[in-house]
């Protein structure tokens, strides 16, 4: 009975079934620069096709950023307002090290492998293993508030350290080498990874990082872990007296999530070329919370669907409305919340048959009429 | 029965601001007993559950369980060594089905939850153990319901799944039958019969309605005021002259 109910679909083909919404966008996004180059005809890597697949890798990368936020407050019920500092920490690791430390090695050493030369690689690991450990740091510093802080306190210490490695970005002190206010621009990049020159490359990798951080998150909140992680938003006092120490979780859930913020925040920093102070505001951070909101909390498809809302939606209100788009798009969100209240996702998860019926019902209000 | 004591509390008090809720309190239980605590409101019933359980340290004494000083011991660590304990109000976790309710707590004892990138269903240990959990209880056919959309009395029996599901030795029952409706007390006692002497457990039960009280309990304290006013069998209670006029003999004079 019950047993056969919630026994997992094992094997690939459950997994096709169970993801196939989410494989079938994943198809359209990988045929989707092709398809618009062979409509429009200006050729992959200029014109209206380069322009849109611009627009997707900022949409493919803030994506992974509103899961990473999703992981935090709709999984693990951690309202943090400095999760930008997480994004903007990897992005600034990124754009520190090759502007000021990769050149310098690059122009003066050759690791090689035989006849291979990898010391871009090599280069390029170091920096990315450097963007994890700022994360894990940064993800150590906001989980030690949160031994003692619950609430609205823990939500104001977030705000406040948040804003504190905000002010610390811009700070003209290391104008030398974060820029202040102005931030890092022209970070050097290798011809492959170069977005103006190579846009394609850095198409498909963002796509690839949306797709692995999608089946790596999807995984976690399913683990025995990152179950009891949802334990701890529903009820930690329960939590505690059956046996779990939710600091441990609490920590756990924030070190994940900042890592996925840091990667996601390192990729936007070569996408753009650069690492600006509005990397780590907390207007970065509300633009997350606003998509996972959109989509829907605890759902991680939710935030995909809220990130392309906001990029895309943004998009065309820009080219309809101009500079007054986020008027508008305010008065979208507040009929989505007004009227989805859990999400896009949440909502239809939550009402998924009684939608279903009442389409049903209304199609047989025509069938009768005929 | 036997003469072993699993959990002492020696003197123990707790004071918050000037109101004294435990009262140099010095109680004994008796492994493989069942032991009800019962008092008036306000006796201090639910906070000397709250020290022995360590949702709260206490200002004066210690808790030894099993010749241990746990008084210091964080409930995490306690629901280890196997106290478990069910809330007079509701405490579940209302968001999730009442299969993940009880399996959680099953997974709490084992071994696998640091296990970051493997499936949760795919540990069936956990899932056989709450199916064990579920029938014992009577909400089978519900595993599948969300916590939240119980009824009141089948949460009730879900708060006790949750602290069964952990194998505990010893259970802290904190007003099991609170807001249930007289019909549905019978069932909840034989469950708590049930999973009590089925494998030689000890259970401490506080308990407001008396007839309940003194059916299946073998020992009873009688709290007013923090302290302990009087410890007997179930009969020694209700013929006690002091108990009587305390307590028994406003609410439950007709019981003597």
């Amino acid at each position: 009975m019950a047993e056969k109910m919630i026994k997992p679909r094992s094997g690939l083909k459950g997994f096709i079934k169970k993801e196939a919404i989410f494989l079938i966008f994943i198809a359209i996004m990988i045929a989707f620069p092709f398809v618009l180059n062979i409509i429009t005809g200006t050729g992959l890597n200029a014109g209206i096709t380069k322009f849109w697949q611009g627009q997707l890798i900022t949409f493919f990368i803030m994506a992974v950023f509103a899961m990473s936020y999703d992981l935090l407050i709709g999984y693990g019920g951690i309202l943090s307002f400095g999760h930008a500092a997480s994004f903007g920490g990897g992005a600034y690791a990124v754009a520190l090290l090759l502007k000021h430390w990769a050149p310098n090695i690059l122009s003066n050493y050759r690791i090689t492998i035989g006849n291979l030369d990898i010391t871009e690689a090599t280069v390029l690991l170091v920096v990315f293993l450097v963007v994890i450990l700022v994360s894990v740091l940064i993800g150590l510093l906001f989980s030690a508030t949160s031994i003692r802080l619950k609430g609205a306190y823990f939500a104001m210490l977030t705000l406040a350290l948040g804003s504190a490695i905000h002010i610390l970005s811009k700070a003209t002190d290391f104008h030398k080498w974060t820029g202040a206010d102005e931030g890092l621009h022209g970070v050097p990049l290798p011809v492959w990874l170069n977005p103006t020159q190579n846009r394609l490359t850095v198409y498909f990798i963002a796509l690839g990082f949306l797709l692995l951080c999608y089946l790596v998150m999807n995984r976690m909140v399913n683990s025995p872990t990152g179950r009891v992680i949802v334990a701890n938003r529903e009820n930690e006092e329960r939590m505690r007296m059956i046996g779990y120490n939710p600091v441990i979780y609490r920590t756990i859930a924030f070190l994940s999530a900042s890592i996925f913020a840091g990667l996601a925040g390192a990729l936007y920093a070569i996408w753009n070329m650069s690492a600006t102070p509005t990397m780590t505001s907390t207007v970065t951070t509300i633009n997350a919370l606003i998509m996972t909101i959109l989509g829907g909390m605890g759902t991680l498809v939710g935030p995909i669907i809220g990130a392309g809302i906001m990029q895309i939606i943004g998009q065309f209100f820009y080219t309809w409305f101009g500079a007054r788009w986020p008027l508008v798009f305010g008065v979208l969100f507040v009929l989505i919340v007004m009227f989805l209240p859990y999400g896009i996702i949440g909502t239809w998860r939550l009402r998924k048959s009684s939608i279903k019926n009442n389409i049903q019902k209304f199609f047989r209000l025509f069938s009768k009429e005929k | 029965m036997s003469n072993e004591i699993i959990l002492e509390a020696v003197n123990l008090s707790k004071v918050f601001g000037g109101l004294v809720a435990v009262d140099d309190v010095s109680i004994k239980i008796q492994k493989q007993t069942m032991h009800a605590i019962i008092g008036p409101n306000g006796a201090g019933k639910t906070t000397l559950f709250n020290l022995l359980s360590g949702v709260m340290p206490p200002t004066n004494g210690s808790v030894i369980y099993k010749g241990n000083d746990i008084t210091r011991v964080s409930p995490q660590k306690r629901a280890h060594l196997g106290i478990g304990r069910s809330y007079q109000i509701t405490n579940i976790f209302p968001n999730l089905t009442v299969l993940e309710n009880i399996r959680l707590a099953a997974q709490a004892m084992g071994k696998d939850n640091f296990k970051l990138f493997q499936l949760a269903d795919n540990f069936h240990q956990y899932i056989n153990k709450s199916e064990e959990v579920i029938d014992m209880i009577g909400l089978s056919g519900r595993e599948l319901f969300m916590a939240r959309d119980l009824p009141h009395g089948e949460k009730r029996k879900l708060e006790l799944g949750i602290m069964l599901a952990c194998d505990p030795e010893l259970l802290l029952f904190d007003e099991p039958t609170a807001g249930m409706s007289s019909e549905q007390v019978p069932e909840l006692i034989k469950i708590i019969n049930k999973v009590v002497h089925q494998k030689d457990r000890t259970a401490i039960l506080v308990e407001h309605r008396m007839d309940m009280v003194m059916s299946i309990s073998d020992v009873v304290t009688v709290m007013n005021q923090g302290r302990i006013l009087a410890e007997g069998s179930p009969h020694e209670i209700a013929t006690n002259k002091q108990v009587q006029s305390a307590y028994l003999g406003d609410l439950y004079g007709e019981l003597t």
